[in-house]
């Protein structure tokens, strides 16, 4: 048997393998109405008590966010199709989303709703004010910044685009700078200035471990800083604290590197259970199943 | 057998990592867990605040890091309900109103049926401007919000009436997925206003950035999952009765480590198998010449 036959047999056991999960009601979502009138998720349980309903199209949801999962765990064999199909579906939702969100969040409220409240009020914000708050005409300033910035659309007069595009930029610039000045420099600086001896205030002896801990800190900041001292050669004193700033470095590097496995495991991890308890209903951790399957 | 080795096709690591996760989550594998200093100190930060006192949650994360940081965002505000505090909710990502409504359907409208929207509770959703709103939210929170997230005017709102400004919370607790995040709010609230006190729960990518903060600027911090999991463990054992056991939606981060014990047992095994493939190999050709 060919490599082809044995891939067309792999997908029409696990084509079966499905129909008969989704016999036994895999996959299925329920929904109940809450207290404010909004359609909420339900579990099994309520649904098989008479408090819920069956949800065709949130169960339909389920199915295809797992196909898709399936489609973007597939580049993990090679690159193809199905996998390229699921990275173009999720950035275009999301790029839609957060304009969509955005557009709802800011700018009807905070900019159309300072500018026109009775207007936006009457027609999209019932809980907004219809008065005009003190100064609301400055908002008149990001309106207009706004509309040069969609200049760059046009087909003649693009350069408007870019003073306020200068705007954001030097803004940015500033905001960041006293922020990283004062959080990342400052203090930093003053979080390094420790006690090389500790003593324990109640018996005035050494506090052994957070010397050796504040110990470390000082000089693996000072060594790591020497590594990046270019004006002098790391040669003698100068290269053996660089060669230990190395190490201190890739120790970071590496305690950075162990955080970033445990996150990816965890986001593994997370798709492994909503495959197996949302869609196939292989596991019920959340003991939503009780006494049904 | 080097040779083997060194031309493994990376695919047989892949499907043995997959196997490494996916049996411990088909067993529900678990580990017994213990609380380190961090974990401590966040827990200690909202169990040592006074009975209804104002604390901004604020949710910066998506469903990309889901997995990661909503058990530990359900157990910050299942320890607030219990401590009876006011809570704020806002995010920085647009998508994190959905995270907040998450935590509020999971933990408030389950299980603290009795607290009330627009008393105990407020959800301010979602603005953007990155850092900006936080620049903003500071000194003027009525400048960007002039309505939460239903579109209620935040002035009808009891807790919302008499609040100027951030600075009249006790506490921020942040769940931090990236940028914008835990970074920000140390960087423009926590640093510049010495009277705001910051914990924060963020991904494994970004805890080895939020390390130098601590303790000065950031007394506690919750790295990934096995931090949720310590967090999980501490309100767990001071909320629970002695004789029951946890509903199992507050045991979700410490089953996710079940996975992750096996994973990392098998990255230790492939990291020592592959350098000593590298060093027989390499004091083979040394012997040839």
């Amino acid at each position: 048997m060919d490599r082809r036959k044995l891939w067309a047999a792999a997908w029409l056991a696990f084509a079966i393998y499905l129909l008969y999960r989704a016999t036994l009601g895999a996959g299925s979502t329920y929904v109940m109405e809450s207290d404010n009138g909004n359609w909420v998720y339900a579990d099994p349980v309520e649904y098989v008590a008479g408090g819920a309903v069956f949800s065709p199209i949130r169960t339909l949801g389920v199915w295809i966010a797992a196909l898709l999962t399936l489609c973007v765990l597939s580049y993990m064999y090679r690159d193809n199709p199905y996998y390229r199909f699921a990275e173009a579906v999720i950035v275009g939702v999301s790029a839609a989303y957060a304009m969509v969100v955005a557009f709802w969040s800011a700018l009807i409220p905070n900019l159309f709703g300072e500018l026109w409240p009775a207007f936006i009020q009457s027609w999209a914000i019932p809980g907004l004010s219809a008065e005009h708050r003190e100064n609301w005409w400055l908002s008149f300033i990001p309106l207009v910044l706004g509309a040069m910035l969609l200049w760059r659309l046009a087909p003649r007069g693009s350069w408007i685009a870019r003073w306020p595009l200068a705007f954001i930029v030097g803004t940015t610039a500033g905001v960041r700078l006293i922020g990283y000045i004062d959080a990342d420099f400052v203090s930093q600086i003053r979080a390094t200035m420790l006690p090389l001896i500790v003593r324990t205030a109640e018996a005035g002896t050494i506090d052994w471990g957070q010397s050796l801990q504040n110990t470390l800190i000082v000089f693996g900041v000072l060594s790591a800083l020497v590594y990046f001292l270019f004006s002098v050669e790391h040669k003698g004193l100068a290269g053996r604290v660089a060669r230990v700033g190395t190490w201190v470095l890739m120790i970071a590097f590496g305690a950075a590197f162990g955080y970033t496995v445990m996150g990816r495991i965890a986001l593994l991890a997370i798709r492994f259970e909503f495959l197996f308890d949302d869609w196939l209903w292989l596991i019920d951790p959340l003991e939503r199943r009780d006494g049904i399957l | 057998m080097y040779d083997f080795f060194s031309n493994l096709d990376r695919r047989w690591i892949f499907l043995a990592m997959g196997l490494a996760v996916a049996i411990p989550v088909l067993f529900q594998l678990q580990f017994p867990e213990s609380s380190s200093a961090l974990s401590e100190a966040c827990f200690t930060a909202i169990e040592e605040l006074p009975p209804g006192s104002r604390v901004l949650l604020a949710f910066d994360f998506d469903p990309a890091s889901k997995g990661e940081l909503e058990p530990m965002a359900t157990s910050f505000v299942r320890h607030c309900c219990e401590k009876k505090h006011k809570l704020y909710f806002m995010t920085l990502w647009p998508v994190g109103v959905q995270m907040i409504d998450n935590a509020i359907d999971r933990v408030i409208r389950a299980d603290f049926p009795e607290m009330v929207y627009g008393e105990d509770y407020v959800n301010l959703g979602y603005k953007p401007g990155y850092e900006g709103v936080i620049k903003v939210v500071v000194s003027d929170l009525k400048k960007l919000y002039s309505t939460d997230s239903r579109g209620t005017n935040i002035d009808q709102i009891p807790m919302c009436r008499n609040l100027k400004n951030i600075l009249s919370m006790r506490l921020i607790v942040n769940v931090s997925a990236g940028f914008p995040g835990a970074k920000e709010w140390i960087q423009y609230a926590a640093t510049p206003y010495k009277e705001l006190s910051i914990v924060a729960g963020c991904t494994g990518v970004q805890a080895a950035l939020l390390y130098p903060y601590v303790p000065d600027q950031l007394p506690g911090l919750l790295g990934a999952i096995k931090g949720a999991a310590e967090y999980e463990q501490l309100v767990n054992a001071a909320y629970t009765p002695a004789d029951a056991t946890p509903v199992a939606k507050y045991l979700e981060a410490k089953r996710r480590m079940g996975p992750q014990f096996v994973a990392h047992l098998l990255m230790i095994f492939l990291i020592i198998l592959g350098n000593t493939v590298y060093f027989l190999q390499r004091a083979q050709a040394r012997r040839r010449g």
